[in-house]
């Protein structure tokens, strides 16, 4: 018989989980009352949202949410998210209510700058797909390469070497050349920064560094002192969008996945074969080893080094597809430093989905989201300045990464090269 | 299957680590191969293993001459190493683990788990090996982490298996266990290589022993014939005293009291569970315990390093639960850590950097912004001669110095002090006979002086010859405690309860 004596006693212990708790709740508050003062008060009629396009097989009728009930239900949910983070401490919940919580802001959002208006959701799912496919590939090699520990800050340089090389060939041999050299142009560009660390065992943060340096100066330079005089240099042809058959015609997700060029299919096998290749495989469970305990998979005969020269190069190339999809997947011309920092945004991808491929395709369509978002937004005319909605991917990043993720765990040996004496 | 060591030199650079070493083994035979710390026994085992090259000499393998490029290499030849510092990987499962490297593949190159189980728990039926294939190695204790260890080795059918220093992490009761698999192997007519520099295991467990001194053998017997006298004398190269002499136990005022002290892991997890102890000012309270029971988290939490999530330390009648680590030090809390080469010096400054990493702000070292680096060194070679440190001078980098000297370098820095209370965790982990022996005496001075010491070890032997008070540790919290001063402890009774019994 326990009585209460014989219970171990119970005190109020003082974790970290409940400040984390109480900063989320906040946060949440925080968003209740943005919606309920800054969104609703001016909200009058309704929000017409089109779930299809006027060319699609099978038309849905358009969605009409009426903006003023939305946006005080919204307000009154999200505060109800916070109070119980105070009330109840969290615990596993902070990370979901925290995610739902966003979630609703956003379509209290969408639903304030769409007010009196119509806007297409197909549209923007469609240009959030588009949108993630470089930060997806880029978040991919990032897998890649960290799941044997070789921490690959060169990302950013090879997606830019890979748009740089997919224009240039592809307006001298055509788009699937074009293709072809910007994939083994970043393979190459892999192969080196493996060489660099793996080889040499150079400051990983610091090879990748010097890549993307040395990336933006060539290209920057060649586009700007070559490309000016020889406009034909910098004029490929772009893949177009091919429609597949039947599931191409299922609403909303039809255009979202089924109507694009080959970029996202591209980036979507990939993302299933990687996942195959690193979880289900003799191979990809070497790989992981490397990652995770280089010196006793040294000890059971496994090739460290090549293992590591093998994956980052791959990774490379994965980055040289990516790359492409800036020129030959979307405008066909190079501009200097078109990329934008998606390859940093890529590795952020990586992170949030916890160095899993099908994780960084997932982080990476949030991206893609805040990237379409605010240019729906900037053509919804909403009275906030289009310099602040181009910030709204970066300020997702940081939301994401610093708030978000909790502990993700890293490749135990994430980053240290392989002494083997 | 037989295998022979002849004239094997090892060198790393300038450093000799095996000079003509020969040794023998034979299939059904247990060797014991009994060295110090840095005495080549590991290295010698690599060069076996193929993680090595030798310089010199050459392997036999039943009267053929083979040469390994690779660790490949010696698994195919039958020879595997279960190594001191597990080579497992904590996030993959035990059947993972086990067939790393030699996996079963279905079509695609998809790896058949089912089959990898299978074939796991085959092997652990065999051999008496309890082992569930499809759980994570990191949820695994280290008991059971070794059995997965040597199943890796069975499963590539290894003639001969080499067991560096296995009992390292074991209880008393769990090195029973696994010397009941050695013999079994034994005599299933696998050939063993027994690691240690435990006196009484080697004789206990091995057929033969072979005693490796400055890398090269300097005696070989039947246990029949060997005392643990002779042994440590072969190890050591000089007569060796087992006995530390202490003065009669005369205990003071209460120094450290901790009250239901409750300290989380990183992860949350709880590491300390409401423990409570108390100091005295001249005696030595010795926790034992399996490692990963919270001592570490104990420590850390005692001395500043680790935020403390409920109960109280008080230390000389003021309460220091949230102290800063500094306030600490100022109080007179000396910290010998667990690791020396991460948190105990820093390897690249020089001897006398280090001797003033805690006190280079007091009015002797520091004029303003400016350390008086004359200062230093004068202190630094002061506290160096009186705690026999044998360094080349105070300018030396810490890190070039000998493991013993590094240790005896903390203690000094750490002793010089004007303390009431050393905090040690594994004071002699690692370090060679002389050094254990010297950093002993003086932790048995501080105590005479009147401080208090609380030592953490997970050499039992060392707890039972200088500890006052012995506190069991289990899961976070004491489990037993026993009066070392009134007459000697009942070894398997700390051993039971190490593993929880008392609980």
């Amino acid at each position: 018989m326990t009585t209460a004596a014989d219970l171990p006693q119970i005190t109020k212990l003082d974790t970290g989980r409940e400040r984390q708790a109480r900063i989320a709740g906040a946060v949440l508050v925080a968003l209740s009352v943005l919606v309920l003062f800054i969104f609703a008060p001016g909200a009058t009629g309704s929000a017409t949202f089109r779930l299809s396009r006027p060319t699609d097989a099978l038309p849905l009728p358009d969605l009409a949410v009426p903006s003023s009930p939305f946006l005080y239900i919204a307000a009154a949910f999200l505060a109800f998210l916070g109070a119980r983070q105070f009330i109840r401490g969290g615990g596993r919940w902070t990370a979901l209510s925290l995610g739902l919580g966003f979630g609703i802001a956003v379509m209290a959002l969408l639903v304030w700058a769409a007010t009196g208006k119509a806007f297409s959701l197909t549209g923007m799912l469609q240009a959030t797909m588009v949108r993630a496919v470089p930060i997806a590939l880029g978040g991919l090699a990032g897998v890649l390469s960290e799941r044997v520990a070789v921490v690959n800050i060169a990302i950013e340089g090879m997606l830019l070497a890979g748009a740089f090389t997919g224009a240039l060939v592809g307006s001298l041999m055509g788009g699937v050349s074009g293709l072809v050299a910007a994939v083994a142009i970043g393979g190459l560009f892999g192969f080196i920064l493996a060489a660099l660390v793996v080889t040499y065992r150079m400051d990983q943060i610091i090879a990748g560094v010097v890549i993307n340096l040395f990336v933006l100066g060539l290209t920057s330079y060649v586009s700007s002192q070559v490309f000016q005089q020889y406009r034909s240099l910098n004029d490929a042809p772009v893949f177009r969008a091919v429609k597949i058959p039947l599931l191409g015609d299922i609403p909303v997700i039809g255009p979202m996945l089924f109507q694009q060029n080959i970029f996202v299919y591209g980036a979507l096998i990939m993302v299933a074969v990687a996942t195959y290749y690193l979880f289900y495989t003799r191979y990809g469970l070497r790989a992981r080893a490397v990652g995770e305990h280089p010196r006793a998979a040294d000890t059971l005969g496994i090739d460290v080094h090549r293992t590591r020269y093998i994956n980052v190069t791959v990774a490379g190339m994965v980055a040289g597809f990516g790359g492409a999809w800036f020129t030959l997947g979307a405008v066909g011309r190079f501009d200097e430093g078109m990329t934008g920092g998606r390859g940093f945004i890529g590795l952020a991808a990586m992170i949030f989905g916890r160095w899993h491929p099908v994780g960084a395709l997932a982080a990476a369509l949030v991206f893609g989201f805040a990237d379409s978002l605010q240019q729906k937004l900037a053509l919804l005319q909403t009275p906030i300045p289009s310099e602040f909605l181009a910030m709204a991917p970066y300020i997702a990043t940081i939301v994401v990464v610093a708030g978000l993720i909790g502990r993700a765990r890293a490749p135990a040996a994430d980053g240290q090269p392989y002494v083997k004496e | 299957m037989d295998i022979e060591l002849r004239g094997i030199t090892k060198r790393f650079g300038e450093v000799v680590a095996n000079e003509g070493v020969n040794l023998r083994v034979r299939a059904g035979e247990v060797l014991g191969l009994l060295g110090e710390n840095g005495a080549g026994k590991s290295t010698l085992m690599n060069v076996l293993c193929g993680l090595y090259r030798p310089n010199e000499g050459e392997i036999l393998i039943d009267g053929k001459p083979v040469a390994f490029a690779s660790p490949a290499d010696a698994i195919r030849a039958g020879i595997g190493m279960v190594h001191q510092h597990f080579m497992l990987v904590p996030v993959f499962t035990v059947a993972e683990n086990v067939v790393l490297g030699v996996e079963p593949v279905g079509r695609l190159d998809r790896l058949d788990r089912a089959k990898a189980s299978a074939e796991v728990a085959a092997i652990s039926r065999k051999y008496g090996l309890e082992v569930d294939p499809d759980t994570l190695v990191e949820t695994l204790p280290v008991g059971v982490q070794q059995r997965v260890e040597i199943i890796k080795v069975l499963f590539r059918a290894a003639d001969v298996l080499i067991l560096d220093e296995p009992t390292a992490v074991l209880t008393p009761q769990e090195v029973e266990d696994f010397f009941a698999v050695i013999r079994a192997l034994r005599d299933a007519g696998k050939a063993l290589v027994f690691i240690t520099h435990k006196l009484n295991e080697i004789l206990d467990i091995s057929d033969r022993i072979a005693v490796i001194r400055g890398g090269r053998i300097t005696g070989e017997g039947r246990p029949a014939d060997l005392t643990p006298k002779t042994l440590a004398e072969m190890m050591v190269g000089r007569p060796v005293s087992f006995d530390v002499t202490k003065t009669p136990f005369s205990p003071g005022r209460a120094l450290l009291e901790v009250r239901d002290l409750t300290v989380l892991r990183d992860d949350d997890a709880v590491a300390v569970d409401h423990l409570n102890l108390t100091v005295h000012s001249g005696e030595i309270v010795g926790i034992a315990g399996v490692q990963g029971n919270g001592q570490s988290a104990l420590i850390e939490a005692l001395t500043g390093l680790r935020r403390v999530a409920g109960g109280t330390v008080t230390f000389d009648g003021a309460d220091i639960t949230h102290a800063s680590v500094r306030a600490r030090h100022r109080a007179g809390i000396a910290h010998i850590p667990e690791d020396r080469q991460k948190s105990g010096l820093i390897p690249k400054f020089t001897v006398a950097e280090n001797m003033v990493l805690d006190t280079y702000y007091d009015d002797r070292f520091s004029r303003g912004p400016s350390v008086m680096w004359d200062h230093v060194a004068e202190k630094a070679a002061e506290a160096v001669m009186d705690f026999d440190v044998r360094t080349p001078s105070v300018y030396s980098a810490a890190g070039h110095l000998s493991g013993g000297n590094q240790q005896k370098l903390v203690v000094a820095r750490e002793l010089s002090r004007d303390t009431l209370l050393a905090i040690a965790g594994q004071p002699t982990r690692g370090l060679d006979v002389g050094s254990i022996e010297y950093i002993h005496k003086r932790l048995i001075e501080a105590r005479d002086t009147g401080d208090g010491v609380l030592m953490i070890s997970s050499e039992l032997d060392e707890i039972l010859s200088l500890a006052d008070r012995i506190l069991v540790m289990f899961k976070g919290r004491v489990v037993a405690e026993f009066d070392a001063a009134a007459g000697p402890v009942d070894k398997g009774a700390i051993g039971l309860a190490m593993a929880g019994a008392a609980a």
